[in-house]
């Protein structure tokens, strides 16, 4: 008893068989390397774009512009209060002094008020969608109760942000698109040199009534363990750099590189990406075989 | 009438074929054989004695005519249909066509897995045929290992093993000595007193005074001919179903 898509071990011995034997397992790893690395890309890209459209798009940050400190701490007191009071604010945080001047120091050193330059207060408010939408209405309410306040939409400034990480997210499905289309051609060719190969066993086969099913089950049996074999090398290698790579971003810092990483889902995602190409490239290679066999009588 | 058509199992009619765009290999070729019979199939090289087997084991169409196998139009047949007939058809190639990585046993074997006997049940059959032919100790032996006349038995065993209705063979003692070749001979007649039908393509003319029963096909220029006027079914006209001569 055997699968539709499996060869009994007779079978197997139709067609001779090695393992790792010619160039298609490695080319089934290098295209599965590449298609993991760009999927890799593209889910951290998403990742890192929910992270940051998620936590500060439907931010805002007022700025007390006031030369005169005692007029800016009273307007930010009005602008905090109005901003509590206010529906649709979910959380409002005075921006901290010290992280303040930690922003302005690279452009103005370590003076700022001491040395006469005025320094503007921050308040970071948090607003519902709903809020967000009636951003004017929030920014009039604002300005009445604190005349020298700027708003600042952090969505605005995102927005470009978004776009580009939208952007890179879609050329890494394009070449994760590319790569397994890459696989499939090479899948083909190699299914078509291997028919060319064995055309003579195809014949004889065929003239003792085997099936075009029975014949394409040898030839999807054997690349589907190249894809396997092929795609689980290309995958633990693109694994291994993705750690490195990880620990490199790691290094650097950076709150926006360090956002892009690979949840769970993503690495499930990944770690089924051997698996869809062995059976798309089984797929292929039955397809391919019953195609070129409809030709011949 | 009923009783003769009921025993013919192939019927060619104004059969004609062509490669590509050049001369009709086979020309108006008519015949009827009865199941059961014995058949040879003789004419000089090019004649198309090897175009004719392939269209009665059905790896090529005609480009014209008529066939009739086991009461069945094949020549229209879809072609998905094709396997089910194959498998009623043993062939013996000019070249063995044994493949060459499998042992003697797994060549034999092959048209019995095609055909989707287990493999518990494939050892008996397979072995029998290995006495038959004489090679029982030659088994697990590759194509390569073996002699000319081995490749040719295990060949026959190969055609055989699926107990076809027709078996086709296609110069089986062109690669053989005499004394094979009269073995060779000997194994067609056990088959054909089982009931095989037999349609042997050969040049040598002392085959043919071998086998008392059997019928001669002379081929020339792809015309088919009766020369000793031995076919029981002579072919005849298409439209009218009047026996006649076949043209030379």
């Amino acid at each position: 008893m055997t699968l539709p898509f499996a060869a009994s071990p007779a079978e197997r011995r139709l067609l001779t068989e090695g393992r790792l034997s010619g160039p298609m397992p490695w080319v089934i790893a290098i295209m599965m390397f590449l298609t993991v690395l760009a999927a890799a890309g593209g889910l951290a890209l998403n990742h890192a774009a929910r992270n940051v459209t998620g936590s500060i798009a439907q931010r805002i940050t007022i700025q007390i512009v006031e030369a005169n400190p005692d007029l800016r701490e009273q307007q930010t007191r009005a602008a905090m209060a109005a901003l509590s009071a206010m529906e649709g604010v979910t959380a409002v945080n005075r921006v901290p002094d010290a992280e303040i001047e930690a922003l302005i120091e690279p452009w103005i050193g370590g003076a700022g008020e001491e040395e006469g330059i005025p320094v503007p207060t921050m308040i970071d408010a948090d607003l519902t969608e709903e809020a967000h939408d009636r951003l004017e209405t929030v920014e009039e309410a604002i300005i009445a109760a604190a005349p020298a306040a700027r708003v600042d939409d952090h969505a605005q400034f995102l927005a470009p942000l978004a776009g580009l990480i939208g952007s890179l997210t879609w050329l890494a499905l394009a070449l994760v698109l590319l790569t397994a289309s890459a696989l499939a051609a090479s899948v083909i060719l190699a299914v078509r040199a291997a028919l060319n190969t064995h055309r003579g066993t195809i014949e004889v086969l065929h003239l003792m009534g085997a099936t075009d099913i029975q014949i394409a089950r040898l030839f999807q049996r054997r690349i589907a363990l190249d894809a396997l074999l092929g795609g689980t090398i290309g995958f633990l290698t693109a694994v291994i750099v993705l750690l490195l790579l990880g620990q490199r971003i790691g290094a650097v810092g950076s709150e926006l590189l360090g956002s892009a990483t690979l949840p769970p889902l993503a690495w499930l995602l990944l770690i089924l990406l051997p698996i869809i190409g062995a059976v798309v490239s089984t797929l292929v290679a039955r397809f391919t075989v019953i195609g070129v066999l409809k030709k011949m009588l | 009438m009923a009783a003769r058509m009921a025993t013919t199992i192939v019927q060619f009619e104004n059969v004609g074929l062509r490669y590509g765009t050049g001369a009709e290999t086979l020309s108006d070729v008519s015949f009827s054989l009865d199941g059961g019979g014995f058949y040879f199939l003789t004419g000089p090289s090019g004649a198309g004695k090897t175009s004719l087997l392939k269209l009665l084991y059905l790896a090529q169409r005609p480009s014209r005519g008529l066939i009739r196998l086991f009461d069945e139009d094949v020549v229209t047949l879809p072609r998905d249909r094709l396997p089910g007939f194959r498998r009623r058809i043993g062939v013996v190639f000019q070249d063995f066509r044994l493949v060459p990585h499998l042992s003697a046993f797994d060549n034999i074997a092959l048209p019995l897995r095609v055909a989707g006997v287990e493999e518990d049940e494939l050892a008996t059959p397979v072995n029998e045929m290995l006495a038959w032919v004489g090679l029982s100790d030659r088994a697990s032996a590759r194509p390569a290992t073996l002699s000319g006349g081995e490749q040719q038995r295990v060949a026959i065993a190969r055609a055989v093993i699926g107990r076809p209705e027709i078996l086709i063979a296609d110069e089986p003692t062109g690669n053989v000595d005499p004394e094979m070749a009269a073995r060779l001979l000997h194994l067609f007649d056990a088959l054909n007193k089982l009931g095989t039908t037999l349609v042997v393509a050969t040049h040598d003319i002392h085959l043919l005074s071998r086998v008392s029963a059997a019928q001669l096909m002379r081929l020339e220029g792809g015309r088919l001919s009766d020369p000793t006027g031995a076919l029981k079914n002579p072919p005849r006209e298409p439209h009218m179903g009047k026996p006649r001569k076949p043209s030379a």
